[in-house]
């Protein structure tokens, strides 16, 4: 009994690559912000740790924690997927959106999180990601979006698919309004929100190895004469194909999007609209 | 289950004995004229009677009906001239999307059109209406072209879905979709969509972020294909039917959801039973919301674009 106490206790203490097997020590992996030392893979992050991960410390505030899905279309089993979705996730949508510093400059910032229901984007998503985008004008602050999303949220049906134009036109406004917005894409960022908000960021950073496209890796095979490259519709093969601007492993996350905070600041800093 | 193509066969079967019996009558010189009547008045019992109890599966067939007259049968049958122009300047010209300028009802347009085939080779070529990135690459320099002089956009939007193929995949279909709505959000002249049979996903919405979406009454407007989401939610293509019923895809539920602005009415038996009416119908639509659109300034014309999409989605602020 006591044995078998131990080897539990210890598990806790091991966790194995979601890619290469190899079995980790839990302190050794969360300080490698769950990059394996082995592969270089990079795991999947819940929401709120990237936004924590990512900000100066104690300056996220959450914005719009207060919206909720509903059933518009009465669809099969999504109000249980809508439960199972927010305690998998700990969170009540696919994304979580606030206000912070990073490196004490002021910015808007969100993060979707694949466990809710595969970040899909339904009503929420859209109006949190487009009030994001208006914040960020009316505050004259950047927008940095780390996107994780299947895509469009099929359980809303067309009402979905119209989130994909609403994003589009907040960021069409913020863009207007000579601001800057930071684009990364985390795995797996596809469909509907790779085809909206995330593909118009003025940069668009990525995580090494994430999946990074348009329709499923299978569709898209069946569609197309010969066999997709090995490194299809990842961030590598986006950027070599000029989709993206860098390939930016985790731990140098923070440092450019600060770099390029920095770079833009001078324009948008000095000026204030009514 | 009841397929459009199972429901149509007796309608076809009285049509062709209605054909038979014009032509015996001229041939010979008889007066058949009541028993035509009464075949044609069969005809259209038998219509009004399947048209009545169409569930969303029938209309996903009439949508996709081989049939069914695509945007340049529209363009040909609605405006007085037209010229189409090609290519995207970044060395693609894609031939799943016609573009060109317009004279209808006296109005000077750009149209943008996906545009299907009607046999297996103009199908292959046009890549049945799945446009790739230099599609709407073509598409925004339109859109461009409008803006520059002043000219009202329509588009007809007829796909089953944008390309998934690697080559479009290497080239930015995502990027091109989202440019594409982009640009369409930041012009200042009149734009109006009409969706005139599968408005497939992000395919369809490239080319609708418009002042004014109109759906042709049989048309159908999807987040994803119905065969797609029965795949997903009954591990089950076969059950496309079911899954159709779920994502309220056609033009009745969209607009009592908010999502367009008004249902163009098809002839009895569907728009490729009557082309013409059909175009003369989708041209009056248009006309009367160009009309309404034509007292807006451009900066307003911009602003009710932006408020049109800004209202939709349905959530709940908890207190």
């Amino acid at each position: 009994m006591q044995k078998r106490a131990i080897v539990q206790a210890n598990a806790e203490q091991w966790v194995q690559c979601a890619r290469c097997k190899k079995i980790l020590f839990r302190p050794d992996f969360e300080r490698a912000l769950r990059v394996c030392p082995h592969c270089g893979h990079h795991h999947r992050l819940r929401a709120r740790e990237r936004i924590l991960l990512t900000v100066d410390p104690d300056t996220f505030e959450e914005t719009d924690a207060d919206l909720r899905p509903t059933d518009p279309l009465g669809f099969p089993e999504y109000a249980d997927k809508l439960r199972k979705g927010a305690s998998a996730a700990g969170e009540n949508e696919a994304i979580l959106t606030g206000l912070a510093q990073l490196n004490g400059v002021p910015i808007v910032i969100g993060a979707m999180d694949f466990g809710f229901m595969g970040g899909s984007m339904g009503s929420v998503v859209g109006e949190k990601v487009v009030r994001a985008f208006e914040r960020g004008v009316e505050l004259r602050c950047p927008v940095i979006l780390f996107c994780a999303s299947g895509g469009a949220r099929m359980q809303e049906g067309l009402i979905s698919l119209m989130q994909m134009a609403k994003t589009t036109a907040a960021v069409g406004r913020f863009h207007r309004a000579g601001l800057p917005y930071i684009a990364v894409f985390t795995d797996p960022t596809m469909a509907g929100v790779l085809a909206s908000f995330a593909s118009l960021a003025d940069v668009i950073l990525a995580e090494p190895g994430a999946l990074v496209g348009f329709a499923g890796q299978r569709v898209a095979a069946q569609a197309s004469v010969g066999k997709p490259p090995a490194n299809f519709q990842t961030a590598e093969f986006q950027h070599e194909h000029g989709m993206l601007d860098l390939v930016v492993p985790r731990r140098n996350m923070r440092p450019t999007l600060s770099y390029l905070l920095e770079m833009f600041q001078a324009s948008y800093a000095g000026s204030i609209t009514p | 289950m009841m397929t459009i193509f199972d429901f149509e066969k007796p309608i076809n079967e009285l049509e062709s004995a209605i054909a038979e019996l014009r032509q015996l009558a001229a041939e010979k010189g008889l007066d058949r004229s009541r028993e035509i009547a009464e075949l044609e008045a069969q005809r259209e019992r038998l219509l009004r009677q399947i048209f009545a109890h169409l569930r969303p599966w029938d209309k996903v067939l009439l949508a996709r009906h081989p049939k069914r007259p695509y945007a340049l049968d529209y363009i040909r049958l609605m405006c007085e001239s037209f010229v189409e122009l090609h290519g995207d300047r970044l060395g693609y010209d894609d031939p799943a999307v016609v573009a060109g300028l317009a004279k209808m009802g006296g109005r000077n347009l750009v149209i943008v059109g996906q545009q299907k085939g009607r046999d297996l080779k103009e199908r292959q070529r046009r890549n049945f209406a799945m446009a790739k990135p230099e599609g709407y690459r073509k598409a925004m320099r339109m859109f461009r072209l409008a803006e520059k002089f002043r000219l009202t956009v329509l588009t007809l939007v007829d796909t089953p879905a944008a390309d998934p193929g690697v080559e479009s995949e290497s080239r930015g279909i995502s990027e091109a979709i989202a440019q594409s709505m982009l640009t369409l959000f930041e012009l200042t002249v009149p734009t109006v969509a009409v969706i005139l049979g599968e408005g497939g996903s992000g395919g369809a919405i490239a080319l609708a972020a418009t002042n004014r979406v109109l759906m042709l009454e049989h048309a159908i407007y999807s987040v994803i294909p119905p065969e797609g989401c029965a795949a997903i939610l009954y591990r089950d293509p076969n059950k496309a039917p079911q899954a159709a019923d779920a994502l309220k895809l056609t033009a009745e539920s969209a607009l009592a959801l908010g999502l367009i602005d008004m249902i163009i009415p098809e002839p009895l038996g569907a728009a490729h039973r009557d082309p013409q009416t059909t175009a003369l119908s989708v041209r009056t639509a248009v006309l009367q919301q160009l009309d309404e659109l034509g007292a807006m300034s451009p900066d307003a014309l911009r602003e009710q674009r932006y408020q049109r999409f800004r209202a939709m989605g349905v959530f709940e602020t908890v207190g």
